[in-house]
């Protein structure tokens, strides 16, 4: 092929956002394969005297620790009896069957090896993973979880964002720090504002674990998702853990009253260099089976930080969703990633939201950013706050919940300020570095926190390691909110206290209602059997789900459009004989219930310009009303059978126009003007001159149009509603009237 | 006053009367002007870690239950005892009579499971090259 033949197309679709990212042939070695990897063990499972001493290929002697601890924790010899009787496919093939209960499969997990897991997910296409997904979910219903951060770590933004974030229905909030020794004033800050938003938001501060405990003792933080797993022994290691201190330190956080779920997902033993050859899926396998083992209530999976590495080999997006799918299906609580950008292209990053987004799960993502991506600081915001808007209009498109719910502009700036108040009567009471009206006023309208003053940060520092040293707990913080006459905050924040007392929300899945019900899947489970049944958006949440702050009443589009006094009916109108005239026939509802075209143009001015034009060139027009229909073409044809040259302009309220001919069918037409929103003034004018050269018998060019492909999709309702508007004024069998036009140029 | 595991979660609304702070106070008297209530007892006693493992095994949850009973065991363990017991867990950092020690610690301390649970950690450490030195 010469050097200088390239393609202009290509080209093009090179310098797209999507051609960022690279894509890569599988490479099993390194461990970048999505799923049934060349090197996954075969499943297996060799009992002896009532002793495993073989899994997925491997003799008790070359068993690493995963394998031992999920031997020793993790499997159920009764039911791997059962499922040693059942094929892979026959496994597959219950979890999407609606008759198969989702306790039974839970059950049957029990007794399955991690190989074995991977190698029956691995059967589902995803459609059928999203089935699955929607049937094994440990909560009846979808949630979602919220990051909020901001670079300066400034408190009022902090809790502005939080009271904004629970205010729209997410029910955990995650902060974290670019300097450790903030955390405590940023767990207090995310605390007091979530609680403000609405109470029973779950909140954690994602820190080393040491400080993380200190802050769960004193009842500033009440869940942690920070415990990684790994399924490589190496690489779980290198991460200076075992399964058996990751075990122990969730039985710790538990004992200090906090809710854990683990972290895993695929890619990130190949991006630490220890896949051991082996596919993502199955490694993400053994990680949830590990999890489960240790007795987690849940996990955080669906390759969170690794997801790009996932992505870029084939089926990535698949494996990731059968990550979820697995978790879900070994009873454990699922946040479902799509918190870590996953990509550069939006279109490619949605499609692989759709896989947890449809099904739902028990929290949709495992972190939106809930203000601009700017202020992230987990080096995320796959989704933030500039998303909002598509996030909940897609909830409303499919009739979906995903949740995160609407919020007018008023109600958030309320809600905002409030937040930020809160804290700094905290900050106040406490003797803490200053929050000042200025900043209070600028966390709640700001864009993000460069718009904010920089505080004084060693001041704040020492303000947080006071909340060490003193002991200062969420107690004492609901004590001085009360004070201050933030009663209800107060409230708010004492009731999470109450809940670290009761332990309800260490059972999995669980979430915090505003009046302080804990409902997870114990007291509220999935028990979806098809149609009909388990968790559906309607009712009142699905009323509410509707209501967004830009969907308008659709009765008020268009209506006070009433116009006077553009045009004067003066009879029924007679047909012409002047040779030389242009009849320009317009809409029942024109210059009477409409008064401008969709494009605002006003019915008068169209008139006169187009009366203008075939004055230009020498023809005569005459103005009449059809009553008998709105459809252009009628309107044109009747113009035309009326007119004495046997020309027409036919003009719908909305604005479109066409060129018609008495001898044409009333279909056909000389010229067609279909695009109404960009016709200007102007070109009413040229029409005008068109009609009137077809009329005086002369050689026209057609008038050129302007081709809008966007032009449907952000007017079609309009058009809709125009239309209908026109439509009603409609009188059948009506004859056409002679109008006349109000301020009429010289001659007409 | 019997509990019945499978009906009575949430146990902060359902049985209140089963739940109290570590200082005592019933759930249903726990109030913030109270002056009695101090941070330190606000948070799960053993007795209602206990109560929520049942819940857990109840629910078909039996390795969420063996964390909840560890729970139980820890949360009367000052803070220091079990970030130590979580250091000495974690790779190569503890001989095998370390963890012995500690396991011996922990079931002297009322906290057998626990116990059991560094005592099958020694075992698999020893094989797997996990243990110090």
């Amino acid at each position: 092929m010469p050097a200088e033949r390239r393609s202009e197309r290509f080209a093009a679709r090179k310098q797209r956002e999507l051609r960022r990212e690279l894509l890569i042939e599988p490479l099993a070695e390194l461990g970048l394969v999505a799923m049934n990897g060349p090197n996954d063990p075969e499943p297996s499972l060799v009992v002896e005297q009532g002793r495993v001493v073989e899994l997925d290929g491997r003799r008790e002697t070359d068993w690493d620790a995963l394998d031992h601890f999920v031997v020793r924790y993790g499997l159920d010899l009764e039911v791997a009896r059962e499922a040693a009787a059942l094929g892979d496919a026959e496994i597959a093939r219950m979890l999407v069957d609606v008759d198969v209960a989702r306790g039974q499969l839970v059950r049957l997990s029990r007794g399955l090896t991690p190989a074995r897991l991977a190698r029956v997910i691995a059967m589902l296409d995803p459609v059928e993973l999203m089935f699955a997904l929607k049937k094994l979910r440990a909560r009846r219903a979808p949630a979602n979880q919220a990051h909020v951060t901001n670079l300066k770590e400034n408190p009022a933004l902090l809790g502005a964002d939080a009271a904004e974030a629970a205010a729209r229905g997410f029910a955990e909030i995650e902060t974290t720090v670019g300097v450790s020794r903030y955390a405590p004033l940023n767990a207090i800050a995310i605390l007091v504002g979530s609680q403000t938003g609405r109470p029973g938001v779950l909140t954690q501060c994602a820190v080393e674990e040491r400080l993380n405990l200190r802050l769960a003792i004193q009842g500033l933080v009440t869940y942690a998702e920070t415990l990684s797993v790994y399924g490589t022994e190496p690489v779980f290691v290198d991460g200076d853990d075992t399964p058996w201190s990751k075990a122990f330190l969730a039985s710790a956080y538990a004992s200090r009253g906090v809710k854990v779920r683990f972290t895993s997902g695929g890619g990130s033993e190949a991006l630490m260099g220890e896949s051991e050859g082996k596919s993502m899926l199955y490694l993400e396998a053994r990680c949830l089976s590990v999890v489960r083992a240790a007795g987690s209530q849940g996990v955080q999976n669906g390759s969170i930080s690794c997801v790009a590495l996932v992505l870029a080999v084939p089926g990535g997006t698949r494996e990731i969703l059968a990550e979820n799918v697995l978790a879900a299906w070994l009873d454990l609580e699922v946040a479902s990633g799509n918190d870590a950008i996953s990509s550069h292209s939006a279109i490619r990053k949605t499609a692989k939201l759709m896989g947890q987004f449809l099904p739902g799960t028990d929290f949709v993502t495992s972190g939106y950013s809930a203000m601009p991506r700017y202020d992230n600081m987990f080096g995320g915001g796959n989704y933030d706050s500039d998303d909002l808007d598509e996030w909940l209009t897609i909830q409303r498109d499919w009739q979906v919940d995903a949740g995160i719910e609407p919020l007018n502009e008023p109600s958030a700036l309320a809600v905002r300020e409030r937040g930020a108040r809160a804290i700094q009567a905290v900050f106040d009471a406490f003797g803490f570095p200053e929050i000042t009206e200025e900043e209070v006023r600028l966390a709640t309208t700001c864009t993000d926190s460069r718009d904010l003053p920089d505080r004084d940060r060693a001041a704040d520092v020492i303000a947080a390691d006071r909340v060490l040293v003193e002991g200062i707990s969420a107690l004492d913080i609901a004590r001085v909110l009360e004070a201050r006459g933030f009663g209800d905050v107060a409230a708010a924040v004492f009731g999470m206290q109450r809940q670290r007392v009761a332990g309800d929300y260490l059972q999995t899945s669980a979430i915090v209602t505003p009046d302080g019900t804990v409902v997870s899947a114990v007291n509220d489970g999935n028990a979806y059997t098809g149609p009909g049944t388990g968790y559906r958006l309607e009712g009142e949440r699905w009323e509410r789900l509707q209501q967004l702050p830009y969907a308008i009443d659709a009765r008020l589009l268009g209506a006070a459009q009433g116009a006077t006094g553009t045009v004067e009916e003066l009879g029924v109108a007679l047909p012409g004989e002047r040779p030389d005239e242009v009849v320009i026939a317009v809409g029942p509802a024109f210059g009477a219930a409409l008064s401008e075209t969709i494009n605002g143009l006003g019915h008068h001015d169209v008139l006169a310009e187009l009366v203008e034009g075939v004055c230009e060139q020498g023809a005569a027009p005459r103005i009449v009303r059809v009553k008998r229909s709105s459809d252009v073409a009628f309107i044109g044809h009747d113009g035309a059978r009326l007119s004495g040259s046997g020309i027409s302009v036919g003009l719908q309220s909305k604005g479109t126009a066409l060129i018609h001919r008495a001898d044409l069918e009333p279909l056909d037409n000389l010229e067609l003007f279909g695009m109404a929103p960009s016709l200007t003034l102007e070109s009413y004018r040229q029409i005008g001159r068109n009609a009137a050269g077809y009329a005086l018998g002369r050689a026209v060019a057609p008038v050129p149009t302007v081709m809008d492909n966007f032009a449907r999709a952000k007017l079609i309702v309009r058009t809709t509603l125009l239309h209908a508007r026109e439509t009603a004024e409609v009188e059948r069998g009506a004859p056409p009237v002679e109008l006349a036009l109000a301020d009429a140029p010289v001659g007409v | 006053m019997s509990f019945d595991p499978s009906r009575d979660y949430p146990l902060g609304t359902s049985r209140p009367d089963l739940i109290s702070t570590l200082g005592g106070i019933p759930l249903d008297e726990l109030e913030l002007h109270d002056d009695r209530v101090v941070a330190a007892e606000l948070r799960a006693t053993p007795e209602t870690l206990r109560l929520q493992a049942e819940v857990a095994r109840a629910a078909g949850r039996p390795q969420l239950a063996n964390n909840l009973l560890r729970a139980a065991e820890l949360a009367p363990l000052p803070d220091e005892t079990v970030l130590a017991v979580y250091t000495a867990l974690r790779p190569r950092r503890s001989t095998a009579a370390d963890l012995e020690a500690l396991a011996a610690q922990l079931e002297g301390r009322q906290a057998p499971e626990t116990a059991a649970f560094v005592r099958e950690a020694a075992q698999v450490y020893a094989e797997r090259g996990l243990l110090a030195g």
